[in-house]
């Protein structure tokens, strides 16, 4: 009988799923509910796996806890658009404001492991300058980090996720190289190539968190092009697959289907431990740290929802902050048709890449894009096609046909940071009884311009290549970011530099939410090196007593 | 009326027993192709509207068993399982889906004075333009946002259900389901002996011999 890990915890009795073999198990501490251990972390993805692997490396007892299942890729993914949407946070959230998000597939997992099981496995790395893009940049916001801290930060995540990449990236400052070789690029990726040269521009391989020969139970990736739904071979390099394992055998715990729904605070105004719901019932744990990795929703969700009569804003929110600044990438797209058979579902949807918006600031508007080529599998492209242009019925259809030829670029943008763009809570409350969250967003005039800048530019590229019939999808958005600032000062952020709260001092936040801006790449590279940096700091802060303060 | 097959012989779920489909992906392609084929959640009349509604988004050819599409949002909404985020204009869903095919029955029998689903053809697509469009008259819509109502759910749960089967995998030549196996040929005009061959004008029975060998 097939055991579903959607209904029923894994991670019990001592043991969790060894996700390499089927029907095996790996050996997995576990910690009594009422001693507090030293960290919780809520989130397992590309915030809190790192945590938990490097915290537990370290020595400390630690709890990973995921509200979603802990799968074993080789038995429980089907090759299906439909049925994979399993890994993907489908509990209701509202949306509303002028350009409403669209959630669930493109910015939000609900697994051991979160959205790294199904994402893109596009692992760049910002730009230097914007860190400092206020000052630099005259925009957004400073993150206080060194680029050069996180240049060390993002090689070691690099090495540690066996990113493919090319020999040498062209864009931003000397990095080493890739651990693996580049992949192969298939034809959809070669009209990017073609496009970026006939305007002159550079183009690269895609750095992917795929791999491409094998690493140790990871089998080189056999180019299926399902990996927005997760890979069920293991070549991704998904926390999943890499920190999670690590975590388990350093001697961290991962508690899965394991809701946190609110952050206990004891007397002095510190955390003490979570009240979280597995197995059809609520349980306390305590904990001497507690860590929140939920990504840009969940994350300022669970500090709302955990205000107290001492905190009645929510926990780390005496700035008023948490929720707020939302930021979603612009993911906008041109689409064309070649006489070519270009099967552009096979391999990794996004294995070339042109940064040169990112890096080139002759330009009218504020932050960078980069555009990355295509390959939706059906589900998702008839929803592009049907929305974008207004098609159903045979008309609908006899476009689908053309499935084969069609190639296509899509943006990833930074989108600026707006108070008003912000998660709050809703009055209906979800399966636990606890309120869901509201997520408000409106894009703004420099968004717009961007945007216009961008569907001009693919235009003219896929032009230049002799696609035809070419449309554009104008309104798609991705990767989220903000919600729990990170700053100089208690006054105008959430967290400082070392993703601690600045209310609560064994209070850390570590994913996509502390992003003062969010760049023109996506994030997960940047959240990991973000998690590496903050473990490092907790050790540092440990040894030299500043923990207590 | 025939349309043009551009693969014909192709049939994804030759490939069930081959390296390209899991054991995962045959316990969900079974789910998915044993749908019941009668309604779980929805009345008879909100039923009848569906399929009707269904007919003429995604209009299928008579000579193929027909994807039953009507069953899959059955049995979404009696499943009740949701996308992750709700337009704040929108009730949920299994509210928004009643509402909303109530409200095309209003409208076919305050137009025609017939079930929509006694429309003709011309009819039912005249009335779904207006709904698209947000040019509505009954009260029956109440405070549904009819547009909305239409892209969210009326465009995209049908045209999801429709493309998530292998009927339509097969119409559009796409591959299905490949894992463990994969694929080899990345380029251009390459094709690996497990993906079909398309067919041009008059080549349709070469092709289709072609396309019986692919597994």
């Amino acid at each position: 009988m097939y055991d579903n890990p959607l209904t029923t915890p894994r991670a019990t009795h001592g043991r969790a799923p060894d996700v390499f073999h089927p029907g095996g198990w790996v050996p997995m501490r576990e910690y009594p509910q009422r001693e507090a251990v030293d960290f919780v972390v809520i989130g397992t993805g590309a915030g809190g796996g790192p945590l938990l692997a490097r915290l537990a490396e370290r020595g400390y007892s630690v709890i990973g806890f995921d509200a979603g299942p802990y799968f074993r890729p080789l038995e429980d993914f089907a090759s299906d658009e439909t049925s994979q949407s399993q890994l993907f946070w489908t509990d209701e959230r509202l949306v509303d404001g002028a350009n409403p998000l669209k959630m669930g597939a493109n910015n939000s997992g609900r697994a051991v492991g979160g959205s790294t099981v199904h994402y893109a496995m596009v692992s760049l790395r910002f730009r230097p300058e914007w860190f400092r893009s206020r000052t630099l940049l005259g925009y957004g916001a400073d993150w206080p980090l060194d680029w050069r801290e996180m240049w060390h930060y993002y090689a070691r995540a690099e090495r540690d996720l066996a990113i493919a990449g090319p020999v040498s990236y062209p864009w931003g400052p000397k990095r080493p190289r890739y651990p693996y070789r580049a992949h192969e690029i298939n034809g959809a990726a070669e009209v990017l190539a073609r496009g970026a040269e006939a305007m002159g521009y550079q183009w690269s391989e895609t750095p992917l968190a795929t791999v491409s020969a094998p690493r140790g139970d990871s089998p080189s990736c056999v180019y299926r092009g399902f990996c927005r739904v997760g890979c069920a071979t293991n070549a991704k390099q998904s926390q999943l697959v890499t920190y999670i394992p690590r975590a388990l055998a350093a001697g961290a715990e991962i508690r899965d289907m394991a809701m946190v729904g609110r952050i206990a605070v004891d007397a002095a105004g510190r955390a003490c431990g979570v009240h979280y719901h597995r197995n059809g019932a609520w349980h306390f744990q305590a904990a001497r740290n507690v860590i929140v990795a939920g990504y840009a929703i969940e994350t300022p969700r669970l500090l709302l929802n955990s205000a107290t009569d001492r905190f009645r804003n929510g926990l780390a929110n005496s700035s008023g902050l948490v929720g707020r600044y939302l930021m979603t990438q612009s993911n906008q797209a041109v689409y064309g048709v070649m006489d070519d058979m270009v099967r552009w579902n096979k391999g990794p949807p996004s294995l070339t890449i042109t940064e040169h918006w990112n890096y080139n600031d002759r330009k009218d508007f504020h932050g960078g894009y980069c555009w990355m080529a295509q390959g939706p599998l059906p589900v998702e492209w008839s929803a592009a096609m049907s929305t974008s242009r207004r098609l159903w019925g045979a008309a609908l259809r006899e476009k689908m046909g053309d499935y084969n030829h069609q190639v296509g670029l899509k943006m990833v943008g930074e989108m600026l940071p707006h108070l008003d763009n912000r998660v709050t809570l809703a009055d209906e409350t979800d399966r636990y009884g606890l309120p869901i969250a509201r997520v408000t967003y409106s894009w703004h005039d420099n968004d717009k311009a961007m945007i216009q800048h961008a569907l001009g530019e693919m235009q003219r590229s896929l032009e230049l290549v002799g696609v035809r019939d070419l449309w554009r999808q104008e309104n798609d958005t991705n990767h989220l970011a903000g919600t729990a600032r990170m700053g100089f000062d208690r006054e105008t952020s959430v967290v400082d530099a070392d993703c601690r709260s600045w209310d609560i001092p064994n209070l850390w936040i570590c994913d996509g939410s502390v992003f003062p801006t969010t760049g023109g790449v996506n994030p997960s590279l940047t959240i990991t090196a973000l998690a590496l940096r903050t473990a490092d700091r907790i050790c540092v802060q440990a040894r030299t007593g500043e923990m207590r303060k | 009326m025939t349309e043009r097959n551009r693969y014909p012989g192709y049939d994804v779920l030759v490939k069930r027993h081959s390296p390209s489909w899991n054991e995962a992906t045959r316990r969900v392609m079974d789910a998915r192709l044993g749908v019941p084929r009668e309604p779980r959640f929805l009345s008879r009349i909100e039923w009848d509207t569906l399929v009707a509604i269904c007919d003429r988004i995604i209009p299928q050819p008579k000579n193929r068993p027909p994807v039953p599409l009507a069953a899959y949002i059955d049995q979404k909404l009696k499943a009740d399982a949701r996308n992750g985020f709700r337009n704040a204009a929108l009730p949920p869903q299994r509210a928004a889906w009643q509402i909303g095919l109530a409200a095309f029955e209003v409208e076919a029998h305050q137009l025609h004075g017939k079930a929509f689903h006694h429309l003709t053809t011309a009819q039912q697509d005249d009335l779904l333009r207006r709904v698209e469009s947000g040019r509505i008259d009954a009260p029956a819509w109440g405070d549904l946002d009819a547009a909305l109502f239409f892209s969210e759910h009326i465009m995209g749960d049908i045209i999801a259900a429709y493309y998530a089967h292998p009927t339509s995998w097969n119409e559009i030549g796409f591959g299905g389901p490949a894992s463990p196996r994969g694929y080899v040929r990345m380029r251009n005009n390459r094709r690996d002996p497990w993906e079909p061959v398309e067919a041009g004008p008059g080549e349709e029975a070469r092709v289709g011999r072609e396309n019986r060998r692919v597994r």
